[in-house]
């Protein structure tokens, strides 16, 4: 009988043995992979296992963490001011994900990073909790406040920008969305969520970064500064052939303009009053590849603006027709930019033709304050060289001096603008959105700012750049300029 | 096979009764979960466990007990059983008060049945009950050979223990499986039970018949088959599981005990036919019955791919949550305490302790589980070869056969290698009818190992020797 008995043992052994293969296949091989998984939750308790780090403008944070009884997850996340720092910040849900700075500075937030590592190891000795470290944004709050409170009911996006470094100073965008109401799990969370998910006003979206609008008459100064680049205009007060009608080529339509004394009009005038004829005839002289050189040195067609949240890539077509172009010349037809975008173009033109790149995380820092990573201003590209930079500023200047842009003067700064209004929907019925793009310049300081509102509540005459857009431009380089001295 | 033949594991000389061995062991059965108590109370708490001191002198007496009783009344026992079953009995309860800590599971209970109690108690209380079922074999079965006296009561009484929980009015359908019973408010798993008594079935019955199933056979195709008449046993036990499994859905009971007959089958005749036979009617019936019992579907579908139907099937989700706990537990694991095993909230401290363990020590902890069991069984399969008589060898090589089998089908089937069944982890699981069957199997193979390493008795003098010529064959 023994042998079986024998056989027997070594069978039971077997069984032990597939166990013991099968757990080192489970906890050894398999073991990163089963850990990740979107199903597991810990991956999110331990996100929220233990107070997370602070996002902070101007010295002061504008979140916090709280303490939640009875769920997975210890603390939750708190935001000050939730709604106006929303675009910055994004949101940390323990039930719905996180997006933003929130999501991209993760790691930090939580104590989680590599770089942390140190800071770890000596809590583990000495028993101190983990923590996380900050993320210090170039936000100005002064400034934020003023755009967000410009922007009020509208909806729409504002963007300024230290065109001398590419800081980001404000970022604002409305309608906008509380996202403390949905940091936690609980059922009031999951309403609050899904109410936004679904909204027609569509809070959720970052329209200042990931929205892309027709520029409209703002993209005219892209288009002075191609003219002025590939030497088409040299100097911007002699008249440009442009006949009156302006007739599309390869067409029969004629360009309308909204202003008289278009014909022939000098460069500086035809932005002054904001002649389309002029700007479409000169976009097709410059041709529509030298256009698209120029538009991509202002950051055009790039998908990859990080700030570090990833800005949607703003378009100028690169294939379409002759007449195509020269409408795309005034930022109509193909022709979409994000606010971030147009807010480059002001900030590039006002920076004497260098375009910074454009960064909202100034530093990140341990639990401590020590500086784990600062962020160095670097330069994007040169769209304009300074001698046709100082052309382009001058006419801006002129238009905030005597044209559409006289809203936005501010006593004691230079400050150059352009307004827009473009149409857009089917046969442009749908309201138009109203554009503002500036800069103002002092001895102690510079600032750039875009403006959007679209689908504005007042009446579609009055849907101007100038009406709409230009005072909350004005209000938000006024704050800069105040903070910066 | 003669009763003087010994094999080489017993020699003629007489034994050490290695009962200090076990003492030592013992020492360290004891220490090691109250080191656990305490490492579970700091990370959870903070601070040492109130009642660290009264748990581990409680432990430290029930092993006392235990150790006194094999001492005085299974003096060449095996020196191994007691502390290894005490050490994961003692583990077990640390698991067990380590998941009465976890909030989320005592929110489910309060969700469920409005309050919430611990199972840390009961579970001492068991096994306190178990170590006495212990002590009384010990006391009463003085050789494990009487039992053989009651091959066909003991099979009554299995098919009685089997067929308890479908019965009208006692049976109790927990979760889709009925293999309890609520008897004066407790609830009873009288399959655990059943496990033993059906061994002494086993064994006797097959003791009487080996020889016919043996050599009565016909070869056909290299196998040699038995008699038609032969296999009306073997056909009669094969129904059985499959009724277990259709009536009460307890996929695991009815492959334990089929896995069981077989392996004592095959010792009993050592004919390798049996295997082949007894593998392809098991397969067989289980195809059968899977094809219609949406609740074995539902597993084999978890067992599949348990993240294609996560969100859709709850088998599915329990199996993926075990997997993740595994995962989550890499190597070393989280720590006691640490963990978030709980999240699969259903059955996490029975039917799914293990994923606690395979969380919260890693690989490093399950491999030294998987070993502690593993010896436990090799530890059965050798009081078997160890045995003089073929009852015995057949009654410990069918206990630690079917030893074998749970872990394999519980360890098994929590960490996805086999599909899931609701069986719980010997002596790691909360449940009172484990935890006090399975004293009682180590209470057994104690008394068998004991009476196989026994020296055996010098024969009795003779007192015709001088009278009588006695002709021996040689």
């Amino acid at each position: 009988m023994n042998k079986p008995l024998r056989r027997i043992a070594i069978f039971c052994g077997l069984l032990v043995l597939a166990l013991l293969v099968r757990t080192n296949w489970l906890q050894y091989v398999q073991a990163e992979e089963l850990s990740t998984r979107k199903e597991n939750r810990r991956v999110a308790i331990a996100q929220y296992a233990q107070e997370r780090g602070n996002i902070i403008a101007n010295g002061k944070p504008i979140t916090g963490s709280v303490v939640t009884d009875g769920s997975d997850y210890k603390y939750k996340r708190t935001y000050i001011d939730g709604p106006m720092w929303a675009p910055v910040t994004g949101f940390a849900s323990q039930a719905f994900g996180s997006t933003q700075l929130e999501n991209l500075e993760d790691k930090i937030l939580t104590g989680n990073d590599d770089r942390l590592f140190f800071d770890r190891t000596i809590g583990m000795f000495t028993g101190e909790k983990r923590q996380g470290g900050n993320v210090v944004t170039t936000l100005m709050p002064a400034a934020q406040k003023a755009a967000f409170k410009g922007l009020g009911s509208n909806k729409g996006a504002v963007v300024a920008l230290d065109p001398r470094t590419g800081a980001i100073l404000a970022l604002a965008s409305a309608p906008s969305y509380d996202p403390s109401s949905f940091a936690g799990n609980s059922k009031k969370d999951e309403k609050a969520w899904v109410s936004l998910k679904d909204s027609k006003n569509k809070e959720l979206v970052n329209r200042a970064l990931r929205e892309t609008y027709p520029p409209g008459s703002t993209f005219k100064v892209v288009t002075a500064a191609a003219a002025l680049e590939h030497k088409v205009v040299t100097d911007i007060n002699a008249p440009t052939d442009t006949p009156e009608p302006y007739i599309l080529p390869g067409t029969r339509t004629p360009m309308v303009n909204q202003h008289g004394g278009c014909k022939n009009a000098s460069l500086n005038k035809a932005l002054e009053v904001s002649c389309n004829s002029v700007f479409a005839n000169m976009g097709d002289k410059v041709t529509r590849d030298k256009m698209v050189e120029t538009a991509e040195k202002f950051g055009f067609n790039d998908p990859e603006i990080d700030t570090p949240v990833r800005a949607f890539a703003s378009v100028y077509d690169k294939t379409m027709s002759r007449d195509g172009n020269a409408q795309s010349s005034i930022g109509q037809f193909n022709t979409a930019a994000t606010p971030l975008q147009m807010a480059m173009v002001a900030a590039a033109v006002a920076n004497d033709g260098k375009l910074m790149k454009p960064y909202m995380v100034d530093r990140l820092t341990a639990p401590n304050l020590d500086v784990i990573e600062q962020t160095d201003p670097q330069e994007m590209s040169r769209p304009l060289s300074a001698e046709n930079a100082e052309k382009l500023q001058a006419m801006m200047v002129n238009v905030v001096e005597k044209g559409t842009g006289t809203r936005a003067q501010i006593d004691g700064a230079t400050v150059g603008g352009k307004t827009g209004t473009a149409q857009h929907g089917e046969k442009n019925k749908k309201r138009p959105y109203a554009w503002f793009i500036s800069y103002a310049t002092t001895d102690k300081g510079a600032v750039a700012v875009a403006v959007v509102i679209e689908d504005s509540n007042a009446t579609r005459e009055d849907i101007s750049g100038s009406g709409l857009a230009a005072p909350i431009a004005k209000d938000v380089m006024q704050a800069v300029l105040k903070a910066q001295g | 096979m003669s009763v003087v033949t010994n094999t080489t594991t017993i020699g003629a000389i007489e034994l050490p009764s290695r009962r200090n061995t076990e003492l030592l062991l013992l020492v360290f059965a004891v220490v090691i979960p109250i080191f656990a108590y305490a490492n579970v109370g700091l990370a959870v708490h903070g601070k040492l466990p109130p009642g660290m001191l009264a748990y581990g002198l409680g432990l430290g007496l029930l092993a006392g007990i235990g150790h006194f009783v094999v001492r005085r009344y299974a003096k060449y026992a095996d020196p191994l059983l007691l502390p290894l079953a005490t050490l994961l009995n003692g583990l077990g309860l640390v698991l067990i008060w380590r998941l009465d800590q976890s909030e989320r599971l005592q929110n489910l209970a309060e969700r469920q049945f409005g309050a919430f109690s611990p199972s840390a108690p009961n579970q001492l209380f068991y096994t306190a009950v178990g170590i006495a079922l212990f002590v009384g074999v010990l006391l009463l079965l003085k050789d494990h050979r009487t039992l053989q006296r009651f091959t066909y009561i003991s099979m009554a009484a299995a098919l009685v223990l089997l067929i308890l929980p479908v019965v009208p009015g006692l049976g109790a359908d927990v979760f889709g499986a009925k293999i309890w019973i609520s008897v004066a408010g407790f609830s009873i798993q009288p399959g655990e039970f059943a496990k033993i008594v059906i061994a002494v079935f086993f064994a006797g019955y097959l003791m009487v018949k080996r020889d016919a199933l043996a050599l009565a056979s016909r070869r056909f195709m290299g196998l040699y088959l038995p008699r038609g008449r032969d296999l009306g046993p073997i056909l009669m036990i094969w129904a059985m599981s499959l009724l277990i499994l259709i009536f009460e859905n307890d996929l695991g009971t009815s492959l334990l005990f089929f896995g069981m007959f077989v392996i004592m089958l095959y010792v009993a005749t050592e004919r390798t036919s049996w295997i082949v036979i007894g593998l392809l009617m098991s397969v067989g019936g289980a195809v059968v019955v899977a094809g219609f019992s949406g609740h074995v579907e539902a597993r084999v579908n978890a067992w599949l791919d348990p993240f294609a139907c996560y969100t859709t099937s709850g088998a599915c989700e329990q199996v993926g949550q075990s997997l993740m706990s595994f995962g989550s537990g890499g190597v070393l694991g989280t720590g006691l305490g640490q963990g978030h095993s709980d999240l699969i909230l259903f059955a996490a401290n029975s039917d799914f302790i293990f994923s606690t363990v395979g969380e919260e020590l890693g690989l490093a902890g399950v491999m030294a589980f998987l070993l502690l069991y593993g010896l436990i069984i090799e530890r059965g399969a050798r009081t078997a070869l160890a045995a003089r008589d073929p009852f015995g060898k057949l009654f410990a090589i069918g206990l630690s056969g079917a030893f074998a089998i749970q872990i394999f089908v519980v360890a098994g089937g929590v960490m996805g290698l086999i599909p899931l069944t609701g069986m719980t982890m010997p002596f790691l699981a909360s449940g009172g009818s484990s935890v006090i069957a399975n004293w009682a199997l180590i209470g057994i193979l104690i008394r068998i190992s004991d009476t196989a390493r026994r020296p055996a008795p010098a024969p009795a003098p003779s007192p015709d020797a001088e009278m009588t010529q006695v002709v021996r064959p040689s």
